[in-house]
């Protein structure tokens, strides 16, 4: 049998509003219910723009399509079917990376923690990053060693360590450890170690 | 083997059906039943962290029965290669062992050469010095006796899984492993690898079609991040991390990898040129020929420092750190006895910790028996970018490098990843520049130009990586054409160890050329028919999909499988056909070059001198096990690992008090340690809520029936959980006794969903396979014991 995709459905039946009646009326488990609801995706997501990515999840290497509204709002967010790897599919996490972007609980303010302090505080970008690079600059400062026990020169900050990141792009990875090793860090670790 | 690939690479799975749709067969080998286990051909049982004895056997098996590819073993392999005479293995040790250090001088595993420094061999593979007959010699101790005694696994399973996979020896079959965690996790991780590398290797199925041992990566980019060299003991694109003893470039480069052999291609022979390149990439103008460009400004390791994760942790708990970067990571929940990182975390004076959703590892000052008013740790939380707000590339466990595009802008204050760590560097530098400090040179010399219009620009960064010409280049050396300066090198093979090309990972150097941005790719031509679709992204090194590929084929170049050629000379033209080869030679004949390009000896390492336990696999228990004696010899763990002897690290074997293997795992619904996935709504309410799964004898034992609250517990801590007591578990027959084995997954943390439970890692121990130092979180002793009979709000079904 053939199976239909719901582009192959779009194309051969051109009757969405009948599709979307006949879920209405809840016939389960037919086909025409399943298309009706893919219909109803369909609609949502018209005149919408789709991007290409990857999901970010396991190492498979699944393509996602992620539609946005005119406002930039991302609305949808599934499988791409030219995908020579997915084909189209997603597992269980994949098909849920909507609601990685569309989260009331994502993290969208700078937070900070003062020693001994039972809250978080809401601090600008200017403030954190100021405060980070003066506590790195004072740590390494007083961990830096030129020579090490045996007197061979080593060149590095004792004092700091960094784990991190799989979860980050190829150019950001790299960017991390030139900004790492130009500190002076040897303590670098990540995700491949556990 | 070592892996839930249904559940958790679930859309590969669909290609293992694809296959089994074409005839394969497929096998499944773990402890405990699962939806993988459920779809295939042959499924078999063994005890967590039995895999090498489950291996050894195998190989045995194949010598035993003469099943191995007699052509492959004798021109693509070390096998005819004669060793040291002084090598030997006694009784669990090899030749070399200092118990005092708990580690070996290596000089006697070596091979020997001949008076021009070639390696001797015997093409009969009948000396008895030779590495096929020290194989053999080895292996035959691996008998089915034995193996089922340590294993658990019956006999007539071992012989169905040694028959068919042995079976994949016929040049025109192939066999493939898929391999994750299930691996790697113990004590003797590498060697669990490597032991499944010599079947491979002597079944012929490396660099082949269909082939290979293939790591099921749990990260969507941690083969890039790895390949990016954020780890202590490399610098982008494997190459060492510079040490106290290479003071000056000049003893680095001295320790580049060689061979006498002419026909040895080694092709890490041109590591200078990457080295080169790659501190341009760092510190531009600034990196000269006079100032050896710039390898001082580099941080160097003492002569054997090993600066790996656990001992990472160690020293945070031994108050060794002032600061620290949590980034993009929850090492509170994902780290091996990870109550001893969140003391850890508390001595620290502060710490940047950036995620897309709060994590235990930012919040851990509230965490479970923390008093915040007595921790002093400053904690900065960064917002980033969700992956489809950014732009940028990944590289899949194919080597698949993905361009991904920005589909919407981030929320509220969030930025990328890349946009942060670039803000924060300028002012770093500018702290520097204006108060000075210690040793400011690495800092201000570093190249730090990565805008366009005034804004943080990902392309300039891509650029980086694969690398500029630097000056004009009237005619290079590889093939006599000009090269403009600033124009993008086309591949490595253009890199120079002059300072006149930069280079910021030799590896990733063609996939962004002034041809265009090749990750961005998505064109689907498949001209070989296998699926390599050369023209979609990009895969390193330079677009090859498939690595090793010249073992597909014969001494003349011809495929040995002609119904799935990956690559085929064409005598005519003078050049190779289908994949991109593993080097321009011409093939082998009779005096060409060998297969294994990055070998120093071009062939296939069976024999593998190099790692710290020894040149042949060889079964040791894990840390803590269930039985006194190793049944195959008298060291009972992994002779070399590193014991922790802190007060926060303890460990107990044969101890009542802790009688069940032990491991943990994944479910489809969550991610690692949950830090995205316990956030969606979806993803929780399929997957609520910390569970422990055994088996109907041990739940009979117990008196704990399913759905009923149950505490598992270590010396290291303890976690509650909702019992599944189920057939997906049996108890094994281990040396004559009765054996139970235990099962949760590591997804949860204290923070969220609410009573969702607490990570597995409190009980696991601080131990790490003595070569990459990855923790033994699948083989470990727990005890199990009902906390409540009254059912969880929602139970599971057995």
């Amino acid at each position: 049998m053939k199976v239909l995709t719901r582009r192959d459905f779009l194309r051969v039946s051109g009757i969405t509003a009948a599709g979307l009646t006949l879920s209405r009326l809840g016939f389960d488990l037919t086909p025409a219910y399943v298309y009706a609801a893919e219909l109803r995706t369909e609609l949502r997501i018209k005149g919408a723009k789709e991007t290409p990515t990857v999901c970010c999840f396991c190492s498979v290497g699944c393509g996602i399509l992620v539609s946005t509204d005119k406002s930039g709002k991302v609305i949808n967010a599934e499988g791409d079917p030219d995908h020579p790897i997915s084909e189209g599919a997603l597992c269980a996490k994949g098909a849920s990376s909507y609601q990685i972007a569309v989260n009331e609980k994502r993290l969208s303010k700078v937070r900070y923690r003062a020693p001994y302090s039972n809250t978080w505080k809401e601090v600008a970008w200017e403030w954190a990053l100021g405060r980070i690079a003066s506590n790195i600059k004072k740590s390494r400062d007083k961990s830096f060693m030129e020579k090490n026990a045996d007197g061979k020169v080593v060149n590095r900050t004792n004092g700091i360590a960094s784990v991190g990141s799989a979860a980050m792009d190829n150019e950001e990875c790299w960017l991390y450890q030139k900004f790492l090793r130009s500190l002076g860090l040897i303590y670098i670790e990540h995700q491949a170690r556990i | 083997m070592g892996s839930n690939v249904a559940e958790n690479h679930p859309v590969s799975f669909k290609w293992i059906q694809a296959a089994k749709n074409k005839g394969a067969t497929f096998i499944h080998v773990d402890p405990r039943y699962t939806r993988t286990s459920a779809k295939a051909d042959i499924f078999v049982r063994l005890r967590s962290g039995t895999d090498i004895a489950f291996l050894g056997g195998m190989i045995k098996y194949i010598i035993d029965n003469n099943l191995y590819d007699e052509f492959s073993v004798k021109n693509y392999t070390n096998a005819s290669f004669i060793v040291n005479p002084k090598f030997s293995f006694d009784d669990g040790l090899f030749s070399g062992y200092d118990p005092t250090k708990r580690s070996y001088d290596q000089s006697t595993w070596a091979l020997e050469k001949d008076e021009n420094g070639v390696p001797k061999r015997d093409m009969t593979l009948q000396n008895e010095r030779c590495v096929f007959q020290l194989l053999k010699k080895h292996y035959s101790r691996y008998t089915f006796e034995k193996v089922v005694s340590i294993t658990g696994t019956p006999q007539e399973d071992l012989e169905k899984v040694y028959k068919a996979y042995a079976s994949t020896s016929a040049p025109n079959k192939a066999g493939t492993v898929l391999y994750a965690m299930g691996w790697t996790q113990h004590t003797v991780g590498v060697q669990n690898i490597r032991a499944m590398s010599i079947i491979q290797i002597l079944l012929s199925n490396m660099g082949i079609a269909g082939g290979g041992i293939n790591a099921l990566r749990g990260e969507s980019n941690v083969q890039g991040s790895t390949d990016a060299a954020l780890l202590f003991h490399i610098i982008p694109g494997y190459m060492p991390t510079p040490r106290e003893q290479w003071a000056k470039l000049e003893d680095y480069n001295k320790t580049t990898p060689s061979t006498k052999d002419p026909r040895s291609v080694n092709w890490w022979k041109n590591r200078p040129k990457y080295i080169a390149s790659l501190l341009k990439s760092f510190y531009g103008d600034k990196a000269t020929k006079d100032n050896d460009f710039g390898y001082a400004w580099l941080p160097k390791l003492d002569k054997a420092q090993d600066a790996s994760w656990l001992n990472l942790f160690d020293q945070m708990y031994n108050g060794a750190f002032t600061g620290f970067f949590s980034w993009g990571m929850n090492p509170a929940c994902s780290s091996a006895n990870a109550g001893k990182v969140r003391q850890a975390l508390a001595k620290l004076d502060w710490m940047v910790n950036v995620n897309v959703f709060d994590s235990e590892t930012g919040s851990f000052w509230q965490g479970p028996g923390l008093d915040p008013k007595k921790i002093k740790t400053e904690v900065f939380q960064l917002p980033c970018a969700a992956f489809l707000e950014k732009e940028g590339s990944i590289s899949n466990s194919g080597r698949w490098m993905q361009w991904r595009w920005k589909a919407a802008n981030p929320p509220g204050d969030a930025m990328p990843d890349g946009e942060i760590i670039y803000d924060l560097f300028k002012k770093v530098q500018a702290l520097y520049k204006k108060e000075k400090g210690a040793f400011p040179d690495p800092i201000m010399n570093l190249k730090w130009d990565y805008e366009t219009n005034g804004k943080f620009d990902i392309h300039k960064v891509a650029k980086e990586i694969n690398g500029y010409f630097l000056e004009d280049i009237k005619e290079h050396p590889v093939d006599k054409k000009e090269y403009k300066k600033g124009t993008l090198v086309p591949s490595f093979v253009f890199l120079l160890d002059d300072g006149r090309t930069s280079c910021g990972n030799w590896i990733y150097s063609a996939s962004y050329t002034e041809a265009g941005n090749m990750a961005a790719r998505r064109k689907k031509d498949d001209p070989t028919g296998l699926g390599l679709y050369p023209q979609w992204s990009w895969a390193w090194p330079v677009n090859r999909r498939i690595i090793y590929n010249r073992a597909s084929v014969d001494v003349d170049g011809n495929p040995r499988d002609p119904e799935r050629a990956i690559l085929k000379w064409d005598a005519v033209n003078k050049k190779w056909l289908g994949d991109v080869p593993d080097g321009p030679a011409p093939p082998m004949g009779t005096e060409g070059v060998y297969p294994f390009i990055m070998k120093p000896d071009g062939v296939a390492s069976i024999f593998g001198p190099g790692l710290k336990d020894g040149p042949f696999p060889e079964h040791y228990e894990p840390l803590e096990c269930p039985i006194e004696k190793n049944i195959m010899s008298s060291q009972r763990i992994n002779p070399v690992i590193k014991i922790f002897e802190g007060a926060a690290d303890t460990f107990t074997t044969c101890d009542p008090k802790y009688p069940f293997v032990c491991s943990t795992y994944r479910v489809t619904e969550h991610w690692q340690t949950g830090v995205l996935t316990r956030w969606l709504p979806w993803l929780v309410e399929a997957e609520p809520q910390m569970f422990c799964e055994m088996s109907l004898e041990l739940g009979k034992l117990r008196g704990i029936q399913n759905g009923d609250r149950v505490i598992v517990e270590t010396s290291r801590g303890k976690v509650e959980a909702v019992a599944i007591v189920t057939l997906r578990l049996k108890p094994f027959t281990i040396a004559g006794q009765t054996v139970h084995q235990i099962g949760l997954p590591w997804h949860y943390g204290w923070l969220q969903p609410k009573d969702g439970g607490e990570s597995v890692n409190l009980l696991t121990p601080t131990i790490g396979d003595p070569n990459t130092m990855i923790p033994e979180s699948k083989a470990f002793m727990a005890n199990v014991t009902k906390l409540t009979a009254q059912p969880a709000k929602k139970s599971k079904k057995a």
